[in-house]
């Protein structure tokens, strides 16, 4: 899923200091397993910024919605009516649901209210950690499962750099050095012999260094 | 902030049923003196209170407000006094970066046996909360003498 965080209440109050009414928008998709903008977040999100404005003498006309996805056009059209009401709209869901809110309402300011972090999992209650960067050429087969391209600090695509200790990363103590992580993989599942081959170098032709991809299924349009 | 000496805060305090709501009754029973000011509110555990009843509480304009419950380690529901410990402390930071305050939230942990504890620590927000003034978020009413003499 996709991981993000909250903005402070300052930085949400300071988005929208020249507005008045304000809508504010959860997603009930990833941000929502992250306890970052989904429904409850957003409503201590409006509470906090309300008391803010308030102390400020400038009193907010704030409404809440969270739909269930912010990415989807057939989701977004249900906001249709409070974004009427609304001078500005703060989006609680990743950057793309920002994008995509702010598009279907081209004549409103789009404000994005978290920090979109990265594509990760549920580690343990409230920890989250990056699996995943969207290269667009996946390489974990290669890897027993787990992603250098990702979680090795140097992307290092043959085997472990001179700086990890035996079982951590030189770059963050704490962060487990991806290619034990690998090996140890392997061996488990019998796979050692994957190592003795090279790995060329990756086409980094499918990653976004080149711009905003895009995919389309022929199969599935209509 | 100066205040009138007369000046009596409003507070909250979120009891848990199984602890800081006894000892309240207690205190009541054994005749122990506390500020009159104080609403209690009963709650079946202080891991039910969430983020947003007390902030709802503060928007509305309450004072300060006291989250009372069981000893750590001592909770009925085993936890909730302490995941009710890191919600406070965290609505805590809030309101210090809001400009409310965060010494007007508070969180105690006590037992049903421990009234004068109780009753301290709802003397010990009281005062706390009445050097800190009245809340900014509370409705103020004009009053007659404000303007030029």
């Amino acid at each position: 899923m996709i991981v993000a965080s909250p903005k402070s209440v300052t930085e949400l109050k300071n988005l929208i200091a020249r507005h008045g009414k304000v809508l504010f928008v959860g997603c009930g998709t990833c941000v929502t397993v992250c306890l970052a903008g989904g429904e409850r977040e957003v409503g201590i999100a409006s509470y906090a910024v309300r008391m803010a404005r308030k102390i400020e003498g400038k009193p907010l006309e704030l409404t809440q919605a969270t739909i269930e996805r912010q990415c989807e056009n057939e989701f977004i059209k249900d906001l249709a009516e409070p974004a009427a009401k609304a001078d500005a709209i703060v989006s609680f869901g990743c950057g793309a649901g920002v994008q995509a809110i702010a598009e279907r309402f081209p004549d409103k300011p789009v404000y994005a209210g978290l920090n979109t972090q990265f594509l990760g999992i549920l580690e343990e209650q409230a920890v989250w950690t990056e699996k995943c960067m969207g290269c667009g050429d996946c390489m974990l087969a290669e890897f027993g499962g787990v992603c250098p391209v990702t979680r090795c600090a140097k992307r290092m695509l043959n085997g472990p750099c001179g700086g990890s200790t035996e079982t951590h990363c030189e770059v963050d103590a704490e962060r487990p050095c991806a290619w034990q992580l690998i090996y140890t993989r392997l061996q488990n599942i019998g796979e050692l012999d994957r190592l003795d081959r090279i790995v060329p170098p990756k086409d980094w032709s499918a990653a976004w260094h080149g711009g905003a991809r895009k995919v389309v299924r022929k199969e599935h349009r209509v | 902030m100066s205040q009138s000496n007369d000046w009596e805060p409003e507070i909250i305090a979120f009891c848990c049923n199984y602890c800081a709501y006894a000892a309240a009754d207690l205190a009541g029973s054994k005749r122990m003196q506390y500020p009159a000011s104080v609403r209690i509110i009963h709650a079946p555990c202080t891991g039910k209170i969430e983020m947003e009843h007390i902030l709802e509480a503060f928007v509305k304009g309450v004072d300060g407000i006291l989250v009372a419950g069981c000893l750590e380690g001592g909770c009925h529901f085993l936890e909730g006094n302490l995941r009710a410990r890191k919600r406070t402390d965290r609505i805590r930071e809030m309101l210090e970066e809001i400009g409310v305050g965060g010494a007007r939230l508070k969180m105690v942990n006590l037992s049903a046996a421990m009234a004068p504890t109780f009753v301290e620590s709802v003397q010990e927000i009281v005062k706390t909360v009445k050097a800190l003034g009245p809340s900014p978020l509370k409705e103020t009413k004009q009053l007659e003498s404000v303007g030029k003499i």
